[in-house]
């Protein structure tokens, strides 16, 4: 800590950073716009001025003291001890004032129709400095717009050329495609001709550039202004990363998703399949009442049934009497998952995945919890000094982790920077000084990736290699390690190499998932770690990431991991045809994503009643006996656990619509249904939380990822709705012109309205970010300890896994370095690739997503497709069992040897048996697309 | 009077090739410095001479230098490699002594560049030449071809141990790229916006390596710095800053040229003994002593020494030592606005103050022309004097420009006022 | 691969050689938009994206460049490129009258190209020749001394 002054108080501020950093952190309000707290400073817009004076107030007597002082941009200067500024000095706010109004000489003045209207940094920030009247009397510049892609909408005009959108875009998000042109003050920052904005991170454009060149474009299809918005805490629902987000609903459809910030998970940033993908919650097509099937029609043909039907229906299917067998998911809350296994009891609840999937998760949450392992935290990723990533295409899976490894590379240069002195704020310098190193960043892909860019070697196999490959890295750690059989010399070299680096890391990183589908890749990669725990010199157990597929894939795993041994969809057949039940209630699963139509049809055809819960009409939801509409995220609370362990509790916006309820909510009914006893019933969430934490020794602190419903401050909720909300009285004059009553929310201690304490609120109930004079997302560093810091009062959710460094775990166990049982009897390896957009079932169902997804394809190598007798454009069937799909093929050698590389999990291909062996036929009654042979773009690495 | 970096450049205009440059005496201090010297004695040799940096600012070369990490071995070099780069670029309005220099004694410069060079313990050099100046490039491209067919670039130069390699570098317009930080970024195949200082490219330039950025006159006074000491050096000059320089004159004078002249010369002795004073029917009403970028002097400064002390006291620069006349045909605020045009067009755009300031300046000075000149914008002009004022922009491209107006607000105040009375520009033909 | 076949060989060869003279590949970017201008007048929207693949930069990234240095044509351009020097000793001097001239005698304005697309009129700054103002540079070839007699020779030269 260094003492400053600033206009005349005296102040700790931490060594190290920026007197703007040291600013916000203290509170003080000091206007930027080129400054962003996870870019840096570059000194580009001039708008951090203060003064500062060359002596200590104290230190000298009256005319010897300096009171002229000299104008210095804050993000550009360090603090110092005994350093004496002001913010406030005339010849500052002057300063100030005059760079506003040179930004604002060619800014149009269009902010009643600017979507950034509102949550606008320069409104905010020509507020600040008291500019008022416009002296220009010349024309403005203008510029053409061009069209970037179904998210972002492009206006040059109101650009005042910060330079944060290409700072962000290429230097933070590893983007390409855009680009700032031109000079002086014709500077353009656009692409090089109209089209789509490639990068996956585009999104967060909208939050980072600070006026309204950037905006949301699903937004603008419904425009409401940020002061209109209801908004709650949530937590994204579209991978396994558990981004904190806040998303935005007004009269009763969600407008956008912006992101929330937390240093642990997310930081600033999301992806666009988070962002962008929540318009399935507006489909008009959603399920909004209960439905049963036609007593004479086929299948799809379904009956909407009143709320009494539906209490008959119900009774009929899961009465007391009626025995039950429950199918859970790994994208339903825990609350809903613990409900349904109460209801059915635990030996009759199954985790909703197939065998293999049930495996490759149990593994890896065994792995954590019982290896002298920690899983890192988002941040903790980015300070890794190297990295294993041991099979996994981690921007296709777990984006935002994508992102965080970028900033890993970048962090990881860092020690150049600090033998030069260039403290790490100054951006520009850094990357300046480290733009020729190569960062100790390792990736090994059955496919390459899009952030092997930032590797400093990448290998790309089959899985089995990839594992092999693994395994040696492991045994040249640790001799202990098992050492695999059959390795090519390539693997041997790039193991040594790979060893070295990591055992000479202080905080080494090993990255894997299921995205290989592999247990032998997970297992060689928990040997890495191990071998790296066992180091004489590691201070701290190893840190080990695995990406798994779904919002709460991690949750369910420790719900199921102290059920029974089996708990896949599998041995749910065996019941189903073998035992007594009656009925099958599944949680917001549709299965035929599981395991092949075959088998869902054995499910189908045996006999028993199907309950069905949840949201969208997939194939499951059309053929179950009795369909239940239930919330989406938007629309229901619960908690959800993330890769990391990390459980977080999500709100609900808004009030479900029509008949739609949490699944939970649901499932509390029916268990009263079913025991005709009132008083056992869950009332609240918070309720089934705490049966949830009581009943799982795993999930015991869950309670804390949130305060309870009847939490208040100062007897007072929180508000949803920001105090400036308009139109509440008049809103719904079209159906009742008497205001009606709010909502209440009983299940949380957020309330549907803008009444409620207006002061500083735990973060885990903070819905949005706004403070006095910042409206724009930028007044985040208000609710921060510090700048990049926790938020104040922790950041929310509660971690479930801790590493257990005890004695007896050191030593080491290790897996053998074995092969994956390969299924399947073809001549063909099944292998899957995963696509960003596209691959996850609930974002493939919003607009924008489902416009830039990729078809459903098969990639080969020319030797395989010439053997296969096809081209780019033909389509190939891939015969599983007795049943075939039809998909187009794509010829490359971005794919490993007599491997057919799929599309995954998109509807024709999520259930396929990747990593198993089938067979192959030229599909000859195939229509080629014109436009064949573009699909692959979002594969392809940009040099 | 000596004479040492023009005596090789006759008015034919053909440059010594390496033949005549070596019968003339060249070479030879790089001979004695590469096998006689030690890096840190030339370095001290240049401290000792006071050696002042050519290309506008009057940087003392030496010092700039001293900040660049020595190496103990070649291993140190070939992990870090080190840079020299010469500012070719000379695209301040008014400035042609570096084009004079380079198409006159191509070889001096190299010779400059070689002897620096191993002092740097840089193995590669680049000249940075504005596109422009195609002759300059194939001149000194062939001066290179030269010296590297007679092992004076290349390995082991003159069996020294030594190895340096030369590239000239033709850049593509923009006056931002003489700024010696935007010019690494434009050398870096970038867009050429300047660098934050600190650091300082001594400690990471080109590519984050050390390098230094001299300009081409500035080199060229090295060979004759170790050829002939610093106390030679420092008593060429008329006054206390040392050495020679190349002034120039241009505008309304019978004789505009270029002239290596003692550091000190008296201004009026320079217009009027080697640029023939002025043409017949004109006026000396001002004159920007050292290129586009310094401030109004007038008839009062006419007896002022031109070196970097005395222009810095009257108010102005010495800059590039190049003048440009005023004459009283000429309309100051015309001129004004000629260079504001200039200046906001050269902008790179990266920091408010210039990139948006300097059009609104223009802007005004266009109105004042066109006789829309209202009071209020004396005030507005003279606002931006200080609000693109040294440390107020990122670098000093937009002080630079308020050079010309702020002085041409206090010496030709009744000009402006004169546009705005009669509603028309007074000088418009 | 395919995109690098709008180059020749004879410019691919150039720019590889300008950018083995650098630490980066990509520091040869202007260098290799003038060897591209110098074969073809000036550089296309294809010649971007095929210098970008040879350079390994993106197009847009390569453009930024481009587009920011002034010597660089976006645009095609006449067979003759006048640029008229427009800085302040060419201006004292009476360049306003040269462009007057040229612009009258071509038809053009500045930054136009005559409809035959023998010319192309651009301003430009100053070009260090400012004792010999005014001046102009015809396809790269410097004109001092300017007066109206010559710049009339120097157009009928140019035909
Ligand atoms: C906008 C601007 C343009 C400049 N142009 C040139 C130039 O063309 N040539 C030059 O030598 N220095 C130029 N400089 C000065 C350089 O930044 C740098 O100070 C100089 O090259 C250092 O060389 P010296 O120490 O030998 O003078 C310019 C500076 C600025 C701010
Ligand atoms: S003062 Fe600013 S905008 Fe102007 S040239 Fe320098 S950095 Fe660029
Ligand atoms: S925030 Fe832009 S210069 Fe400091």
């Amino acid at each position: 800590m260094v003492s400053i002054e600033i206009d005349n108080r005296i102040y700790q501020v931490p060594e190290g950073g920026n007197l703007l950093q040291a600013c916000l952190s203290l509170g003080l309000d000091l206007p930027y716009f080129c400054w962003h707290p996870a870019m840096g400073s570059v000194g580009a817009c001039r708008q951090c001025a203060v003064i500062q004076y060359h002596d200590r107030h104290d230190e000298v007597e009256g005319d010897q003291r300096d009171e002229q002082g000299r104008l210095v941009m804050s993000c550009m200067t360090p603090v110092s001890e005994g350093m004496r500024i002001s913010i406030d000095a005339k010849n500052a706010q002057d300063f100030r004032s005059d760079v506003i109004e040179l930004l604002m000489t060619n800014h149009p003045h269009d902010c009643p129709v600017c979507e950034e209207g509102g949550e606008c940094h320069l409104q905010d920030m020509t507020e600040m400095s008291g500019y008022t009247q416009r002296k220009y009397r010349g024309k403005k510049r203008t510029h053409r717009n061009q069209y970037l892609g179904p998210f972002i909408n492009h206006e040059m005009n109101r650009c005042i050329a910060c330079y944060r959108c290409v700072r962000y875009y290429q230097d933070y998000a590893g983007g390409h495609d855009l680009e700032v042109m031109a000079a002086h003050n014709h500077v353009y920052f656009g692409r090089h001709e109209d089209g789509v904005l490639e990068n996956e991170f585009s999104g967060n454009l909208v939050e980072v550039c600070p006026t309204g060149v950037f905006t949301d474009r699903t937004l603008s299809q419904h425009y409401a202004r940020k002061w209109d918005l209801q908004t709650a805490p949530s937590i994204c629902v579209h991978c396994a990363q558990g981004c904190n987000t806040s998303p935005g609903e007004r009269y009763g459809t969600l407008r956008r998703v912006v992101n929330r910030y937390n240093s642990k998970v997310n930081g600033y940033f999301l992806c666009d399949r988070g962002r962008f993908g929540y318009g399935f919650v507006n489909r008009q097509d959603r399920v909004t009442h209960a439905q049963c099937l036609s007593e004479t029609d086929a299948d799809s043909v379904r009956e909407t049934l009143s709320r009494g039907e539906t209490r008959e229906a119900l009774l009929n299917a899961i009465g007391s009497e009626k025995r039950l067998l429950g199918v859970g998911s790994p994208r339903a809350s825990l609350e809903a998952n613990f409900a349904l296994r109460e209801m059915v009891g635990a030996e009759n609840f199954y985790s909703g995945l197939s065998r293999k999937q049930q495996g490759l998760q149990q593994s890896i949450i065994d792995i954590l919890r019982t290896r002298p392992v920690r899983v890192p935290d988002l941040a903790e990723v980015e300070r890794a000094d190297a990295v294993l990533i041991l099979g996994e295409d981690v921007m296709n899976t777990s984006p935002r982790l994508a992102l965080s490894l970028r900033q890993t590379a970048h962090i990881a240069g860092e020690k150049i920077a600090d033998e030069l002195r260039i403290p790490h704020w100054q951006d520009a310098a850094v990357r300046e000084a480290l733009q020729s190193g190569k960062t100790p960043i390792y990736i090994a892909s059955i496919a390459r990736t899009r952030i092997d860019d930032i590797a400093a070697q990448t290998y790309q196999d089959h899985p089995q290699a990839i594992a092999q490959l693994g395994f040696a890295i492991a045994n040249a750690i640790d001799s202990n390690a098992p050492f695999p059989d059959q390795l090519t010399d390539v693997q041997q070299q790039l193991a040594q190499d790979i060893a070295g680096v990591l055992t000479s890391a202080k905080n080494p990183l090993v990255i894997s998932g299921t995205g290989c589908q592999s247990l032998a890749v997970i297992e060689a990669a928990a040997n890495v770690a191990t071998a790296l725990s066992g180091r004489a010199d590691s201070a701290n157990a190893t840190r080990l990431f695995y990406c798994l597929a779904e919002s709460n894939s991690m949750g369910l795993g420790l719900l199921t991991s102290e059920g029974q041994d089996d708990d896949s969809l599998e041995r749910v057949i065996e019941r189903l045809e073998s035992d007594q039940t009656d009925t099958l209630v599944v949680l917001e699963n549709d299965l035929f994503r599981r395991i092949g139509a075959d088998q869902v049809e054995r499910i189908l055809n045996s006999g028993k009643q199907l309950v069905m819960l949840d949201q969208l009409k997939n194939e499951l939801a059309l053929r179950a006996d009795l369909l239940l509409p239930v919330a989406t995220f938007a629309e229901a609370e619960g908690t959800l656990v993330n890769s990391s362990g990390r459980a977080q509790r999500s709100f609900a916006v808004y009030q479900p619509k029509d008949d739609v309820r949490g699944s939970w909510e649901w499932i509390s009914d029916m268990i009263t249904l079913r025991q005709g006893d009132e008083q056992s019933r869950w009332e609240h969430l918070d309720e089934v939380t705490q049966s949830c934490a009581d009943a799982v020794a795993a999930l015991a602190p869950i309670v804390d990822a949130a305060p309870a419903a009847d939490y208040r401050i100062q007897g007072m909720k929180i508000g949803r709705q920001p105090h400036r909300y308009s139109g509440r009285t008049a809103m719904l004059a079209d159906q009742n012109v008497s205001e009606p009553k709010q909502p209440v929310d009983e299940d949380s201690a957020l309330a549907f309205t803008m009444e409620g304490f207006p002061g500083e609120k735990p973060a885990a109930l903070t819905p949005f970010y706004w403070s006095p004079g910042w409206n724009s997302n930028q007044s985040v560093h208000k609710f921060q300890q510090e700048i990049n810091g926790p938020l104040k009062g922790g950041d929310p959710g509660v971690r479930l896994i801790e590493p257990d460094e005890s004695a007896e775990l050191a030593v080491a166990q290790w897996f053998d370095a074995t092969e994956d049982q390969q299924e399947g009897q073809g001549d063909w390896l099944l292998l899957p690739a995963y696509h960003i957009f596209g691959s996850e079932e609930l974002s493939a169902q919003s607009e924008p997503i489902a416009e830039r997804a990729s078809v459903p394809y098969v990639t080969l190598r020319a030797d395989s497709a010439n053997s296969l007798g096809v081209q780019t454009g033909d389509g190939l069937q891939l015969w599983i069992g007795e049943q075939a799909v039809s998909l187009e093929v794509q010829v490359s050698d971005d794919c490993p040897g007599g491997a057919l590389l799929v599309a995954a999990g998109l509807p024709k291909t999520a259930h396929l048996p990747f990593l198993s062996r089938i067979n192959a036929l030229k599909d000859s009654s195939w229509t080629r697309r014109p436009e064949a042979s573009v699909f692959l773009s979002d594969k392809k690495v940009e040099s | 009077m000596e004479t040492p970096l023009t005596k090789n450049i006759g008015t034919d205009k053909t440059p010594p090739d390496l033949k005549q440059y070596r019968a003339n005496g060249g070479y030879r201090a790089a001979h004695k410095a590469l096998l006689e010297m030690e890096s840190g004695d030339i370095l001290q040799l240049l401290q000792d001479a006071d050696l002042r940096g050519r290309g506008g600012a009057g940087f003392p070369t030496g010092m700039k230098w001293s900040f660049v990490p020595m190496y103990k071995d070649r291993e140190e070099l070939q992990r870090r490699p080190k840079y020299l780069v010469i500012n070719a670029d000379e695209m301040e309005p008014g400035t042609f002594k570096d084009r004079l220099l380079m198409e006159g004694d191509p070889h001096q410069l190299i010779e400059g560049i070689i002897i620096s060079a191993y002092t740097l313990q840089a193995e590669t050099a680049y000249i940075f030449i504005r596109g422009e100046y195609t002759r300059c490039a194939e001149l000194l491209t062939k001066a290179i071809a030269e010296c590297r067919e007679h092992g004076l670039l290349g390995r082991n130069i003159m069996h020294s141990r030594f190895n340096l390699d030369i590239y000239v570098h033709t850049s593509a317009g923009r006056y931002i790229c003489g700024e010696e930080t935007a010019l690494l970024n434009s050398l870096e195949g970038k867009r050429a916006n300047p660098r934050a200082k600190p650091p300082f490219p001594q400690v990471s330039g080109l590519w984050g390596r050390p390098t230094v950025v001299n300009n081409v006159e500035t080199i060229c006074n090295v060979p004759h710095i170790v050829n002939n000491g610093a106390d030679w050096y420092k008593g060429l000059s008329l006054t206390g800053d040392a050495g020679t320089k190349v002034f120039g004159v241009s505008g309304r004078v019978k004789n505009p040229g270029a002239w290596e002249l003692p550091l000190g010369t008296p201004v009026r002795e320079i217009i009027d003994k080697y640029a023939g004073g002025m043409q017949d029917g004109y006026k000396l009403r001002g004159f920007l002593p050292g290129g586009g970028s310094t401030n109004f002097l007038t008839e009062q400064h006419l007896d002022l020494h031109m070196d970097y002390t005395s222009i810095g006291k009257a108010g102005s620069r010495l800059g590039t030592g190049t003048m440009i006349i005023m004459d009283d045909k000429t309309c100051p605020v015309g001129m004004v606005l000629n260079l504001e045009h200039f200046f906001a067009q050269e902008s790179c755009g990266w920091c408010t103050p210039c990139r948006d300031g300097l059009p609104w300046v223009e802007h005004i000075l266009s109105e004042f022309e066109k006789g829309r000149g209202e009071m209020e914008d004396m005030e507005i002009l003279n606002r931006h004097t200080h609000l693109l004022g040294p440390g107020n922009t990122f670098c000093a491209l937009a002080p630079g420009a308020m050079g010309p107006l702020e002085s041409a607000l206090r010496y030709f105040r009744e000009d402006f006022e004169a546009h705005i009375h009669a509603k028309a520009c007074p000088w418009s033909r | 691969m395919e995109k690098i076949a709008a180059l020749s060989a004879e410019e691919i060869a150039e720019i590889e050689a300008e950018a083995s003279h650098y630490e980066q590949k990509q520091a040869a970017s202007i260098e290799a938009l003038k060897v591209v201008q110098k074969h073809r007048g000036w550089v296309s929207d294809e010649s971007i994206k095929a210098v970008a693949e040879l350079l390994e930069m993106s197009p847009a990234e390569l453009d930024g460049v481009a587009t920011f240095y002034n010597l660089i044509f976006r645009r095609p351009v006449g067979r003759n490129v006048i640029m008229l020097c427009d800085s302040v000793s060419c201006w004292i001097m009476g360049c306003d009258n040269i462009a007057a001239q040229l612009k009258g005698g071509l038809g053009i304005d500045f930054g136009q190209t005559t409809e035959d697309g023998e010319y192309t009129l651009l301003p430009v700054a100053c070009q260090g020749a400012c004792d010999r103002a005014p001046v102009m540079l015809v396809n790269g070839e410097l004109e001092t001394h300017l007066n109206e007699e010559k710049v009339r020779k120097i157009l009928g030269s140019t035909e």
